[in-house]
């Protein structure tokens, strides 16, 4: 699983079936520091997040997995919405 | 499996169900001489691991489901730390 912050939204109406119903948000994933690590990506939500929000996420697999029903055609799913990050101090100094 | 540092925990009160009463972690990939080698990510503790030791990650989906269990034979995680190391030695 992966950190990234939600930065926008995502609409599309035309889309395979098992997507209907699907909220879907744009997210850039984040690294340690909570910079951007990589290109944003779209992901399913499965907790109600909102742009602005630091959330976590399962890519691949698993992602479909966290969906009802499952085998919906998706590779990130948002799992969680980070209340709290806290890294070990040694790392907070290469920041 | 990867070796890993633990180096931080992270809390989130809204989550998939799945990771409900678990510890989730940012852990650290290493090299064999604990260097730090490639990208931090999250894993949920399965070996009762703390900040700072170094740990062993599966990553993969099917090994999770299996040693933690699915819920409507689902469970969207796939790193799970399984092992705390005591000792790596190489040559």
């Amino acid at each position: 699983m992966y950190l990234g912050r939600v930065i926008g939204t995502c609409v599309a109406t035309r889309k395979a079936e098992g997507l209907d119903g699907v909220r879907l948000l744009v997210v850039q994933p984040l690294d340690k520091h909570q910079k951007p690590k990589g290109d944003p990506q779209v992901a399913a939500d499965t907790v109600r997040s909102a742009p602005g929000q630091l959330v976590y996420l399962v890519g691949a697999r698993e992602a479909a997995q966290a969906l009802e029903p499952a085998f919906v055609p998706v590779d990130a799913a948002i799992v969680g919405i980070v209340d709290d990050l806290t890294l070990a101090a040694a790392e907070r100094s290469h920041s | 499996m990867k070796l890993a540092r633990v180096i931080g925990t992270v809390v989130a009160t809204e989550k998939h169900p799945a990771f409900e009463g678990r510890t989730v972690l940012m852990v650290q990939p290493l090299d064999e001489y604990r260097k730090d080698a490639g990208d931090a990510f999250i894993a949920v503790d399965h070996a009762q691991a703390g900040v700072g030791d170094i740990v062993l990650v599966n990553q993969e989906g099917n090994g999770s489901r299996q040693l933690l269990g699915t819920i409507d034979g689902k469970l969207p995680i796939r790193s799970v730390i399984v092992g705390v190391v005591d000792e790596v030695s190489v040559a």
